[in-house]
């Protein structure tokens, strides 16, 4: 039997806007960038739900009417959810459809797409707490089965997520701690009783969401039916395949015009063709099976890169100073119990923001690697700290309440549109 | 066989007032270790040494004691003679002519061993049209500025520019150092965009780390930012000046280091006074050698706010010194280096903006010195030597 687990991640950050160092002080709007550049949220996320989530959820929705065997399994951060629920409301409706369906399994996650697990535990607990609720909210579910921002794991991870009672939690399939053992298979990671861990196939993932549009490839153009081959064959060695993958590989990151949406709208016909193939969600596929073998991964493992650590993310001294400095606030900025700073503190803690920080692709040329809406790394450095000075000065400010300081805030805060809608 | 190049230029460290002669002498010390045999023809005595190449003097006749710096303009020309007994526009083409002249009679002693002539900028195109006319061989025409650059687009002179469009007819190649120059050789000066080939400049990285500067100011805690260069209007020294009082208003215990000469210094010094900051500047004239090198050590950040940057080798030099860089994008420096600030020269708050992040964090400052020094390695003078023996292959053969 080869089922095959199709998983895609949702996500789009809160950008932070060019910010000086003249306007700490002033401005305490740090993601409503109106500009031409990518910098500006809702104009990149109006593009990338036209390429990609729009059209990736009507191809998806028409599937799971024609083929009954088909499901699916998403995860949605908070942050991208506040945004289509501020603006793109009928793009979270085309979601709900599909969640509808009671074939769509729905991931847990933090609610900011956050590296907090490995910076404050309680932290990370209040935000896989947000994003429970905020599923339950938005889609009527409760998510079963976890996974972490980019997909980072450890044995410690996997305890936690076991001791909060979920199912299963997901990992990249990595050759550092498999060895000969295939990530085609359910596994229990090490010091758990009940979870299990379901690995990515990286290699077939791959072939989708980077390989797909590569010429240079000796196994281009990749169609459906060769691609439901190779799956084909894992049957006798194998018992689950892992196709983990961000949702945007449809449309944005594979472009419609080199024939993704044509393989997408193929896929499930050509794998159901075998009559061992079927489709299960996470939960499911854990259910299904039974673990095989321990895992035991004692260091941090993410899907990133060739290293696939977290260098992409607190590698280079920027970066390691940056979260530093905004994990170093959580007490001040609690004590406070001011929702609106909280809501901005948190808001820089998605892991895109110390992505843009990263120089390791950037000196030997290699920048097309990954994707960057500040001119450099060290440009969104730059605008980053600038706005926690600025988060560290209103929380000084709340600490000593004056009134005309007061009456300073209460204009500001009259003046912008703070969304009730985080909603929890 | 290897290749024979009479290379011409204008001058030669110690004795240069800007970067061409360093870039001259680092580019023809790296052609000759790739096994090119180079006579370096200069066209006065001066007191150098190039125990890598063969070294000639043309014995111009001198015009006033001294020949004009590469990078003098009309008007600074005229400063020098404040009388009319020289006409003062003909003098330094009149050196350039005149290094023409004692070219043609030298060039007859080459007939024969020679396979490409190479001309730095326009004061040596003349000799190397004569030389190319002479030994019936290519002309490689090297740009390190045009006429635009010196005098920032404002009254370029017009004999100049008459020069260097001469020149680059002539030239079989046409090599700038950088892709915002060769723009400007295609619109103002109408070359053949076939003929051009773009040749970033070098630098060998060899710095050791020296006896530190300006300690007294920082034991108090000051921070250092440098301006480094000739100060001309080429260069923006008035957007530093403009930038220091924007950056003193959020870091006041900071330094600013003036390091070079020039007919804007005055106006300079007057505009810090005029915004209340000239206590905070220091000016130490021009510097050459370790002295200059240990400034550029005791610098937390260097700033090349260049309204116009042909190429801008300085950028590098502070690389190698492990200095942290805030260059204008207007530079041909910029088109490749990566880890360095970058801004407009015009947009003073930006400048400022980012000066002060480099002084506030320190880790900023390190990561733009760690990833600079692992960049710059890629940009050695052995890499452009490579490119310029590819451009003497294609014309030889």
């Amino acid at each position: 039997m080869a089922s095959v687990c199709l998983y895609f991640q949702v996500h789009q950050p809160m950008r932070v806007k060019r910010y000086r160092v003249f306007d700490v002080g002033w401005d305490h709007d740090y993601f409503n960038d109106n500009t031409e550049t990518n910098l500006n949220n809702k104009k990149v996320l109006a593009k990338v739900a036209a390429k990609s989530y729009l059209p990736t959820n009507t191809i998806l929705l028409k599937l799971l009417e024609n083929h009954p065997e088909l499901s699916l399994t998403y995860s949605f951060s908070g942050i991208l959810l506040e945004q289509l629920e501020k603006d793109f409301p009928e793009i979270l409706d085309s979601f709900k459809k599909l969640i509808n369906t009671g074939r769509v399994e729905v991931l847990s996650e933090t609610y900011y797409h956050s590296l907090a697990f490995f910076y404050s535990r309680k932290e990370f607990e209040r935000q896989v707490e947000m994003h429970k609720a905020k599923i339950k909210r938005v889609f009527g579910v409760t998510p079963k089965a976890f996974r972490n921002t980019e997909l980072a794991y450890t044995n410690e991870l996997a305890k936690w997520a076991d001791e909060k009672g979920f199912t299963a939690i997901l990992a990249e399939g990595w050759d550092s701690f498999l060895g000969w053992r295939s990530p085609n298979f359910v596994y229990k990671p090490k010091g758990t009783k009940k979870i299990k861990t379901l690995l990515k196939n990286y290699k077939l993932s791959d072939d989708i969401a980077f390989r797909f549009s590569e010429k240079s490839w000796s196994q281009w153009p990749l169609t459906a039916d060769k691609f439901a081959d190779w799956v084909s064959r894992i049957n006798g060695n194998g018992q689950v395949v892992n196709l983990f993958m961000d949702y945007e590989t449809f449309g944005e990151h594979q472009w419609e015009a080199n024939g993704i949406f044509e393989f997408l709208r193929q896929l499930p016909t050509e794998i159901l063709k075998h009559p061992d193939n079927n489709f299960l969600t996470v939960s499911e596929a854990a259910k299904a099976y039974p673990a095989m073998d321990e895992v035991d991964v004692p260091y941090i493992v993410t899907w990133a890169d060739t290293e696939r650590d977290l260098s992409a993310w607190v590698g280079n001294a920027i970066q390691t100073s940056a979260i530093s400095l905004l994990y170093s606030l959580e007490k001040t900025i609690l004590k406070a119990n001011d929702p609106e700073l909280t809501h901005d503190w948190r808001r820089l803690q998605t892991s895109d923001h110390f992505y843009y920080m990263c120089t390791k692709w950037f000196s030997d040329g290699d920048v097309h690697k990954y994707f960057n809406p500040y001119e450099s790394p060290y440009d969104a450095f730059i605008s980053f700290m600038n706005v926690v000075s600025d988060l560290k000065l209103r929380i000084e400010k709340k600490k000593q309440p004056q009134k005309s300081l007061n009456k300073k805030r209460k204009h500001i805060e009259t003046s912008r549109n703070f969304p009730n809608s985080i909603g929890i | 066989m290897s290749l024979r190049v009479l290379m011409l230029g204008w001058e030669l460290p110690p004795f240069n007032s800007g970067g061409l002669g360093e870039a001259c002498f680092g580019l023809a010390r790296a052609l000759s270790k790739k096994g090119v045999q180079i006579t370096f023809v200069l066209p006065k005595k001066l007191d150098v040494h190039m125990d890598f190449a063969d070294l000639i003097f043309a014995d111009v006749d001198e015009v006033a004691g001294n020949l004009a710096g590469a990078y003098t303009t009309n008007d600074s020309w005229s400063s020098l003679f404040p009388t009319n007994a020289f006409p003062p526009a003909q003098d330094y083409i009149g050196g350039a002519l005149k290094f023409a002249e004692k070219m043609g009679l030298l060039a007859k002693r080459y007939k024969g061993s020679i396979d490409v002539v190479h001309a730095h900028d326009w004061l040596t195109y003349p000799a190397g049209m004569v030389a190319k006319r002479v030994l019936n061989k290519p002309l490689i025409a090297h740009v390190h500025a045009t006429e635009f650059d010196r005098t920032g687009g404002h009254n370029p002179n017009p004999m100049v520019y008459a020069i260097e469009k001469k020149g680059f007819e002539i030239a079989d190649k046409v090599l700038p150092v950088g892709g915002f120059m060769k723009d400007v050789l295609i619109e103002k000066y109408n070359v053949d965009q076939d003929k051009i080939q773009v040749v970033y400049n070098g630098i060998d990285d060899c710095r050791r780390d020296l006896a530190p500067v300006l300690t007294a100011f920082k034991e108090l805690g000051y921070k250092v930012v440098l301006f480094l260069g000739r100060i001309t209007l080429q260069k923006g020294p008035e957007y530093f000046v403009r930038a220091a009082k924007r950056i003193l208003d959020y870091e006041p215990k900071t330094i600013f280091v003036v390091t070079g000469s020039g007919d804007m210094e005055g106006y300079m010094i007057s505009e810090a006074a005029r915004l209340g900051i000239l206590d905070k500047f220091i000016f130490t004239g021009f510097l050459r050698g370790e002295e200059r090198d240990q400034i550029y050590q005791a610098a937390d950040l260097y700033v090349m706010p260049s309204v116009s940057e042909p190429f801008g080798i300085t950028a590098l030099e502070a690389l190698v010194n492990k200095t942290p860089l805030l260059i204008s994008k207007q530079s041909g420096v910029s088109e490749i280096l990566k880890n360095a600030l970058k801004v407009d020269f015009w947009d003073v708050e930006e400048m400022a903006n980012k000066a002060v992040a480099v002084l506030k964090y320190s880790a900023l400052k390190s990561d733009l010195q760690t990833e600079g020094q692992k960049e710059v390695r890629l940009y050695s003078w052995a890499k452009t030597a490579d490119q310029v023996i590819n451009v003497y292959n294609q014309v030889v053969h």
